[in-house]
């Protein structure tokens, strides 16, 4: 078999298939675009302990860096000084750096032997992209960054959003990065559930790519397959997550195909071919041609994610829905969460709750594009 | 007696709840519950638990004769394996509800997510039943062996038609009862969409009174729709599939 | 039981051979090889046997005969070719057809077959013909690929009561999908696609080679089942048109019954480059194959040899194949999917790659131990690789070069089970052909004398009164059975995987494993060691 890399070593050390993880997931979002603080998200979380097993937590945030909106606000880890130096001179190199600072964190219980994480605010200069777009630009400098610099990882690349994750419960992730003090207005967590016994801290949850945050609950058994097929497009899959391949398929999808997110999520969960035969005509003509297509990027298997992006925050579930996930609304506000009790934690008194159907993405946009989804039952192409 | 469950362990609140039962409490009260499970697992006695909050997932798994009102909405495993008693629920339930339960009864007033009644069985005198006020979702009763699931329809979002596909696959015996009409479209192989006799109707009223008792409903408007009653074709709906 | 009795004339007394030949000098096949000793022999139980001469009637090789003067029935070893017709046929079980125990003394280098093959040829001078596919040791990878099954992590699917999909769609499949956002509706064109309800097609078997009521049980079972069968090389027979949304219509080199309407009636046109069981040569139906039905199906004359030549004489380098491509789809309107059926050779891989690039929308590959109406012996036992490795490699070279999706791929060449074919998929095909299998559910037992057109089971001839053997109906009905038991366990082993479609184990190798292999086959496979 192929050598691994450091990555790949790091990430998975008894060199599995893949690694494994069951988990707990959550997620907010505040359409009005208000800043909401992380307390609210920190104790839902914290509240479904008992899905996951303190080796991994992590958080996604939209807006934290109002100052540096138009900035690539990377989020780096290293195992020392040295390869810090190395990837900061590839930095220099690539980017025209605004700012950079370690992030703060503070001791927290059971985190131990944190690696050093700094960020890095970053512009593009259009001499150094040429004739890419930038957002290919960034994306090329990261795959390179994490497959050269032994132990390096940047684990969050998007503009005015950053994912904060590591090894221990997400409540003590969130202690450890001063979580409390940061104002977002969409905020995605996880907590996990690896069977390997020694985590690593980039294979925590949310996984990132530009401003793409992934958190996901369960096992997808059709991995092998989305993996070669991304393959062929350039994404290397070094993490050897299922969550991986979700986020370099919407990414795929979304940014570069240029569908619409409730597309790609019927090419994540279609329909079965039965219910495609008794659609109407259009709905039928589009649903084949997509599973035709894309059919090496249905995700088989338990899971339920939520995806984020700037501006938009999607709940799905596959599509025989083995996996849990309870959608919520008050007013401005969209949950999604594994488990109704951590939403009525922190929001006792919801206006609405229900569970969506498999594969129907529940999707939350900020107010000036689409109002807040309503709970329906049935299977919506648009 | 009133537990206060604020930032308690499920472990330590069953603990209590269990102490409490042996000690022949006849009336629990628990507040603030936010996610806690196993709420009244293996519980035997005669107990009578009221839950403010929000249980967490396997309300009352293996229970075998209390009684559980959720004043809010109950999660996934509600009466999983359950043996007898009853739980109420005035809200939705999750997914799973009643699985594999083999007594007792469980009155959800609202929805339910998927695999509703999924394997409930009867046995020598003990039948289960599932009655749940609004709609269900995939998969209700599937691999079902026994008892009873009634799905009323009766919610806003349950709309005139019930939604759900693959009802009953698998089903080798029990019986359920949805008001309003069904497809054969949605139902798994092997199962049969018939009219209801008159032994039918009285168990159908029976639960219907006691459901519409619980949660403020009409039973005689309730009972003059129309229902339909699904049963299974066979008790070995695979027997023609091996080849020895 | 007693002694066999045989009434054959020794051997010394039979008529000798003619001598060696030239070439082109159109020969008689020997008579029954007079030094070989016979390779079956035929036991009967005089206590059982009844007289009743079904043996006689059913055997078509002459291997039983009655005398009328002693009234009783006896067997002529020297004619038997171990089909065991016989043996099915006889009421009373009195029959048993064995294989001669060590007929030379034992010997690991110099076999018995490879004695008898060099005496056949001392006595003939001629090319050994062979029919079926290759039974010589040759590895089996199949059989040391092991598949996964989910536990705890993932919860594995009953697919009695859970949604299984196994519906496949060949054809080229685009990059992308565009959307015109507000309508929400496809702009993309669509390559043309073909509906597959279980992953299982029929191979080519060519009428001449197989009778035409195998091609109706083919057609049939294929059109019952939501699949498709091929016609092979021999062209389609005017009564079996109507199947031709069941059909894949081949285009050989040697172009028979190859016409407009032949084209367009079909699904899918395939070009025959190549064939597992004889990589790089042509075809022979021998003369006394070809019958006047088979004559105006091939459109050739009765009793003349149909010859396909190796090459087609317009693909002498891969710019021609793609000429040839264009051709069919100009001439069929640019509305079916066209296959390049190859043999699974070294460099397969490289072969792959230009035929995408060509322009095809399907891929056969056919291994090492596919079959044969007739074939040297030689080339068929020798040349050639299995579709293990064949398949592996092209898979991961087209993924390489970012060209899959262009193709479907189907694997061929000895599928023998459900699990076959599920490994298949995992490797990466997206469908397999049966060939061997099929006619085994028909009736075959892989005697191998497919050539002589003798076939006392009715399936490898044209002569009327044998094929009358084979009636269409309980043909199809059996394949059926064979499609649908398949189908079955495909689905529990998908289940079993935690999949519900059959597109999420395309090309899945983390689900296989490797028991019994090198490093380097390992490697070619795609897939690690079972424990790891």
């Amino acid at each position: 078999m192929k050598p691994r890399n450091e990555t790949e070593r790091l990430s998975n050390p008894y060199n599995d298939d893949k690694v494994m993880a069951a988990c707990s997931i959550f997620g907010m979002m505040d359409i009005s675009g208000k800043a909401v603080p992380g307390g609210d998200v920190i104790r839902a979380i914290a509240n479904m302990h008992d899905r996951s097993n303190g080796l991994g937590g992590g958080f996604a945030v939209y807006g934290i860096y109002p100052e540096y909106a138009d900035c690539y606000a990377f989020h780096v880890m290293y195992p020392n000084n040295e390869t810090r130096s190395d990837v900061e001179r590839y930095l220099i190199k690539s980017f025209a750096i605004v700012h950079s600072e370690e992030i703060p964190t503070q001791p927290a219980p059971h985190i131990q032997d944190p690696p050093l994480v700094w960020r890095y605010f970053l512009l593009v200069d259009s001499d150094q992209r040429g004739e890419q777009s930038e957002e290919e630009y960034v994306f090329d400098r990261v795959m390179t960054l994490n497959t050269s610099f032994p132990g390096a990882l940047v684990f969050s690349s998007g503009r005015n959003m950053g994912v904060f994750k590591g090894v221990g419960y997400p409540e003590e992730i969130a202690h450890f990065f001063h979580l409390e003090d940061y104002k977002g207005y969409l905020w995605t967590a996880h907590g996990r559930f690896p069977t390997n016994t020694r985590g690593w801290w980039g294979g925590a949850h949310p996984f990132s790519i530009l401003d793409w945050s992934v958190v996901h609950n369960g096992e997808i058994s059709s991995y092998g397959t989305n993996r070669r097929y991304l393959e062929m497009f350039a994404y290397q899959c070094t993490m050897q997550t299922d969550t991986e391949v979700v986020a370099y398929a919407v990414d795929l999808l979304v940014r570069r195909h240029g569908l619409p997110i409730e597309l790609a999520a019927k090419v994540f969960a279609p329909p079965l071919w039965k219910q495609i035969d008794y659609a109407s005509q259009d709905e039928r003509t589009l649903l084949t041609m997509l599973r035709q297509t894309y059919s090496s990027l249905l995700l088989n298997g338990p899971f339920s994610v939520i995806i984020a992006r700037q501006g938009e925050m999607i709940g799905l579930t596959d599509r025989v829905r083995l996996r849990p996930l309870t959608a919520a609304t008050k007013g401005d506000l969209l949950f999604l969460s594994s488990e109704e009790s951590a939403i009525r934690l922190v929001c006792p008194d919801v206006e609405t709750a229900w569970t969506p159907m498999g594969g129907e993405p529940i999707i939350g946009r900020l107010r000036e594009s689409l109002p807040l989804p309503k709970e329906n039952l049935e299977v919506a192409v648009a | 007696m009133k537990i206060d469950a604020t930032n308690t362990h499920y472990r330590d609140l069953n603990r209590l709840i269990r102490e409490a039962a042996h000690q022949s409490t006849r009336r629990l009260e628990l507040h603030n519950v936010f996610g806690q499970r196993y709420i009244g697992t293996n519980l035997a006695a005669r107990t009578r638990i009221d839950i403010f909050g929000t249980p967490g997932n396997d309300l009352g798994a293996f229970m075998d004769g209390p009684t559980i009102i959720v004043h809010g909405n109950a999660q996934d495993g509600c009466g999983n394996t359950m043996n007898d008693g009853r739980i109420v629920v005035e809200g939705r339930a999750g997914d799973i509800t009643g699985l594999a339960a083999r007594g007792g009864n469980i009155f959800i007033r609202d929805d339910v997510g998927y695999r509703a009644g999924i394997h409930m069985k009867q046995y020598d005198g003990k039948r289960p039943a599932l009655v749940i006020g609004g709609a269900a979702q995939d998969f209700l009763g599937e691999y079902m062996a026994g008892g009873v699931i009634v799905v009323l329809g009766l919610t806003p979002r349950a709309d005139k038609r019930h939604k759900a596909s693959f009802i009953g696959t698998g089903m080798h015996g029990g019986v359920i009862f949805m008001r309003g009409p069904v497809n054969q479209r949605q139902l798994g192989e092997g199962v049969r969409i018939g009219q209801l006799d008159s032994k039918d109707r009285r168990l159908l009223a029976r639960l219907v009174g006691e459901f519409a008792h619980l949660f403020d409903y009409d039973p005689q408007e309730i009972m003059t729709s129309d229902f339909v009653k699904l049963t299974p074709m066979s008790l070995r709906p695979y027997g023609g599939l091996y080849a020895h | 039981m007693t002694a066999p009795r045989s009434k054959e004339q020794p051997f010394h007394l039979q008529k000798a051979g003619k001598s060696i030949a030239s070439p082109n000098e159109h020969r008689v096949p020997a008579p029954t090889p007079s030094v070989i000793a016979p390779r079956f022999a035929i036991i009967r139980d005089l206590e059982r046997c009844i007289g009743c001469q079904v043996c006689v009637r059913q055997c078509s090789f002459g291997a039983q005969a009655y005398d009328s003067a002693e009234d009783e029935v006896y067997g002529i070893d020297a004619n038997c070719v171990g089909c065991q017709r016989c043996v099915a046929f006889c009421p009373t079980s009195a029959l048993t057809v064995t294989e001669r125990p060590a007929r030379y003394r034992q010997n690991f280098n110099w076999r018995s077959d490879v004695i008898d093959d060099i005496k056949r040829q001392a006595e003939t001078g001629g090319v050994l013909l062979t029919g079926m596919g290759t039974d010589k040791p040759q590895p089996i990878y199949w059989d040391h690929l092991l598949l996964n099954a989910s536990q705890v992590t993932n919860p594995s699917i009953d697919p009695l009561r859970e949604p299984m999909e196994l519906r496949t769609y060949l054809g080229r499949k685009p990059d992308r999908v565009d959307v015109s956002t507000d309508a929400l509706r496809a702009e993309a064109y669509l390559p043309p696609q073909v509906m597959i309800e279980t992953p299982i097609l029929f191979s080519a078997m060519s009428y001449g080679a197989v009778s035409l009521n195998v091609h109706e049980s083919l057609a049939r079972a294929a059109a019952d089942v939501g699949t498709l069968f091929n016609t092979g090389e021999g062209g389609l027979h005017r009564k079996l048109r109507h199947y031709g949304d069941s059909t894949i219509v081949q285009v050989a080199s040697g172009r028979f019954g190859v016409d407009l309407d032949y084209l367009n009636l079909a699904r899918i046109v395939e070009i025959k480059v190549g064939q597992g069981a004889k990589p790089g040569i042509g075809g022979h139906l021998p003369g006394h194959k070809v019958s006047a039905d088979v004559s105006a199906t091939r459109m050739i004359p009765v009793g003349t040899d149909a010859l396909s030549p190796a090459p087609h004489h317009d693909i002498y380098s891969i710019e021609d194949l793609s000429q040839l491509i264009y051709a069919l789809k100009e001439a069929t309107n640019y509305a079916k999917p066209v296959s390049v059926k190859i043999a699974a050779v070294h460099n397969s891989a490289a072969i792959a790659s230009g035929i995408v690039r060509a322009g095809a929308d399907i891929i056969a590959i056919d291994g090492l131990r596919g079959a044969t109406g007739a074939a040297p012996k030689v080339i068929r036992d020798n040349v050639g690789i299995p579709i293990e490795l064949a398949l592996a490699s092209v898979d991961t070279r087209l993924r390489q070069e970012g060209i899959r999706n262009q193709v479907s791929i189907i694997a061929a060449g000895g599928i023998r089970n459900s699990a076959d074919v599920v490994k298949a998929i995992a490797l990466g095909a997206d469908a397999v052909y049966i060939g061997t299998a099929a006619l085994i559910a028909l009736g075959c037992t892989v005697c191998q004398q497919c050539h002589t057109g003798r076939c006392a089971w009715g399936i490898c001839t044209t002569d009327p009164f044998l094929s009358k053997r084979l009636n269409p109906e309980i043909g199809a009905q059996r394949l059926i059975n064979l499609l649908r038991g398949w189908s079955l366990e495909i689905k529990e082993m998908l289940g079993g995987m935690g999949i519900n479609a059959l597109e999420s184990l395309r090309g899945n190798r983390h689900h296989l494993r490797a028991v019994g292999l090198t490093e380097a086959e390992m490697d070619v496979l795609g897939v690690r060691v079972a424990g790891t």
